[in-house]
């Protein structure tokens, strides 16, 4: 097998694993572009979501914005960010943020909207408050699928985030994109499968969340 | 006591919900709002704790507007229970129960020890403290959600069809239940239900409601049954109210006889001298076994039906026990399940009639007596 072959002498070179274009530190870049940029969506996304969901008001114009957002290709707006404010990591997130904005924003907002109203009802006619609502019956119960809207997020972005190297960033994108332009096809095919594990591990990562934060009861196990 | 004075739910897009509703709520009693759907039945509760605002009118809480009064506070002091008991899927069956107790700033102790002792009260096993709801029956569920509403002791409950998903035995016990808990704590209950069975059965006062949110009738449930005041009431109750009156109506003044019951050892000159056409034979502790037709040579016995206990079941018991019995004789016993006498439904009937003629002192008995032939034809 030719790609197991190139994956084995891109990992066996120990030149890989120093220094500045050395596997851990273009994986930490990595990583570090994924946090800020599901961050940002995160901060964007959620309060919207939770927000519309609660009320059940502005689904109409979630749906709207969020398929308009899908549309965008990622690298066209990588490439017109650039053009507008110039190379840097901010030029990079805009099209990672847009891309990450409607999974999280869609997926709580149905979330949210979509819970049982008789708890809802029955809270709200015990004297709860309408935030105290939100956070503490309807989030819990939300939760896996607000966890799964998130999840999906964080993965387009690991992969996407490659192309934070076509305009002389760092991350993973290095060795795919080094690679075509070397020919050399086992950075390439290095480059490609370390993106893979970091969105295995992404995948990890929330399943161990969801098993920390979803209740039993909710899980139902 | 709560009063509602003429209030009117109008929704912007001109549907009227309740329309002029005046009713006044006695304390410590069960209230019970009863109608077929969109009388206006539910919003009527929801305006007491202000989940719905009225359009016109006021609802008084012990003399104080509830619209004036912090939403909060006015529905943390009010228990609200509601179909399918709505309880948090996320949280334990004490945390549920400790709901209000939280929200009012106990400590989690006392809140834990507090649910504990409502568990008992509603009959839950301690056991299911540590469980979430999906681990529990639907019944178990609606006791949860009793226990919630009763928790921070309010002294007013709101029940919406609380009982109406679960099935007819469960339903059954809860009903009871809830007559207990009331006998042992004299709640404020306003209860709705589409169930008029439920009503007359849980019901110190019934208020039956029309489609429109308009009020037919509110009386007592037996004042409900005898007199209803329209033939839409009359309709709502069904063709066997008279049958249901008789539950108000005691079954310890029926005349029992105890000629023909006879030990399964008795002599046989006692069996001859018998001059009824069957005997209820008992066994040596006096508990029945089943009626013996006269002549025969007593090898089968026929079967004495359901007995009923004189002063604890009604007249309606008692007359069930006579029309399932093979020989129309219904078998009194005592509460260890001993024979105190048998009674036939001729019996039955004349204490019926005395029954009626003394509920309602007319002087003309004759359309008391029209509507139990309407009944039984």
């Amino acid at each position: 097998m030719n790609v197991l072959n190139f994956v084995q002498a891109f990992f066996g070179d120990s030149a890989h694993w120093h220094g500045y274009d050395g596997i851990p530190s273009r994986f930490l870049e990595h990583v570090r572009y994924t946090l800020l940029a599901l961050a940002a969506a995160a901060a964007i996304g959620l309060p919207v979501g939770l927000l519309t969901g609660h009320t059940g008001r502005g689904g109409n114009a979630i749906a709207v914005v969020a398929n308009a957002a899908r549309a965008l290709p990622s690298f066209g707006l990588l490439v017109l960010s650039v053009l507008l404010i110039g190379f840097g990591l901010l030029p990079v997130m805009i099209p990672l943020v847009v891309l990450a904005v409607p999974p999280i924003l869609v997926t709580t907002y149905e979330a949210v909207r979509t819970v049982d109203p008789a708890p809802v009802d029955a809270a709200r006619g015990m004297g709860m408050g309408e935030s105290r609502i939100l956070f503490r019956v309807e989030v819990p119960v939300a939760l896996p699928l607000i966890l799964s809207g998130l999840r999906s997020a964080a993965v387009q972005i690991v992969s996407t985030a490659t192309i934070a190297a076509y305009v002389s960033l760092g991350g993973l994108g290095r060795y795919v994109i080094d690679g075509l332009y070397q020919r050399d096809y086992e950075k390439v095919v290095g480059g490609a499968t370390l993106v893979a594990v970091l969105a295995l591990i992404t995948l990890a990562l929330f399943w161990a969340v969801g098993r920390f934060a979803v209740s039993p009861g909710v899980r139902r196990r | 006591m709560i009063r509602i004075d003429s209030v009117t739910k109008r929704y912007p897009d001109g549907t009227v919900a309740v329309d002029r509703l005046s009713l006044e709520i006695p304390d410590r009693s069960i209230t019970v709002l009863v109608g077929p759907s969109g009388c206006g039945k539910t919003t009527t509760l929801r305006m007491i704790n202000r989940m719905v605002e009225p359009t016109e009118g006021t609802i008084l809480l012990d003399g104080e507007d509830v619209q004036r009064q912090p939403v909060t506070a006015l529905r943390r002091s009010m228990g609200y229970v509601i179909q399918n008991a709505g309880l948090f899927q996320h949280r334990t069956i004490a945390d549920n129960i400790a709901t209000v107790p939280r929200l009012l700033g106990w400590g989690k102790r006392r809140a834990r020890e507090r649910a504990a002792e409502l568990m008992e009260r509603v009959g839950l096993d301690a056991s299911l403290a540590g469980r979430y709801p999906y681990q529990l029956s639907g019944g178990q569920q609606q006791r949860v959600g009793v226990a919630r509403a009763l928790a921070a002791d309010p002294p007013v409950l709101l029940m919406d069809e609380p009982f109406s998903a679960v099935d007819p035995v469960v339903r059954k016990g809860l009903q009871d239940e809830l007559l207990r808990i009331q006998d042992e704590l004299g709640k404020t209950i306003v209860f709705v239900t589409h169930d008029i069975d439920e009503a007359v059965k849980l019901g110190t006062m019934v208020a039956v409601l029309r489609e429109g949110g308009r009020l037919a009738q509110y009386a007592p449930p037996a004042e409900l049954l005898s007199d209803p005041a329209d033939a839409f009431v009359e309709d709502f109750l069904g063709a066997d109210r008279g049958i249901r009156r008789l539950s108000f109506f005691t079954s310890d003044a029926l005349e029992l006889t105890t000629d023909a019951v006879i030990p399964a050892d008795a002599p046989a000159e006692r069996l001859a001298a018998a001059e009824a056409p069957y005997l209820l034979v008992t066994d040596a502790e006096g508990r029945p076994l089943g009626w013996r037709e006269r002549g025969s040579d007593g090898g089968r016995l026929l079967s004495h039906g359901r007995p009923f206990r004189p002063g604890t079941d009604s007249l309606r018991a008692a007359l069930d026990c006579a029309v399932l019995s093979p020989t129309g004789w219904a078998v009194a016993v005592d509460a260890d399940g001993r024979v105190t006498g048998v009674v036939s439904q001729q019996t039955i009937g004349e204490a019926i009639r005395a029954a009626h003629s003394r509920a309602e002192p007319d002087p003309d008995p004759d359309p008391a007596r029209g509507e139990d032939e309407k009944v039984a034809g």
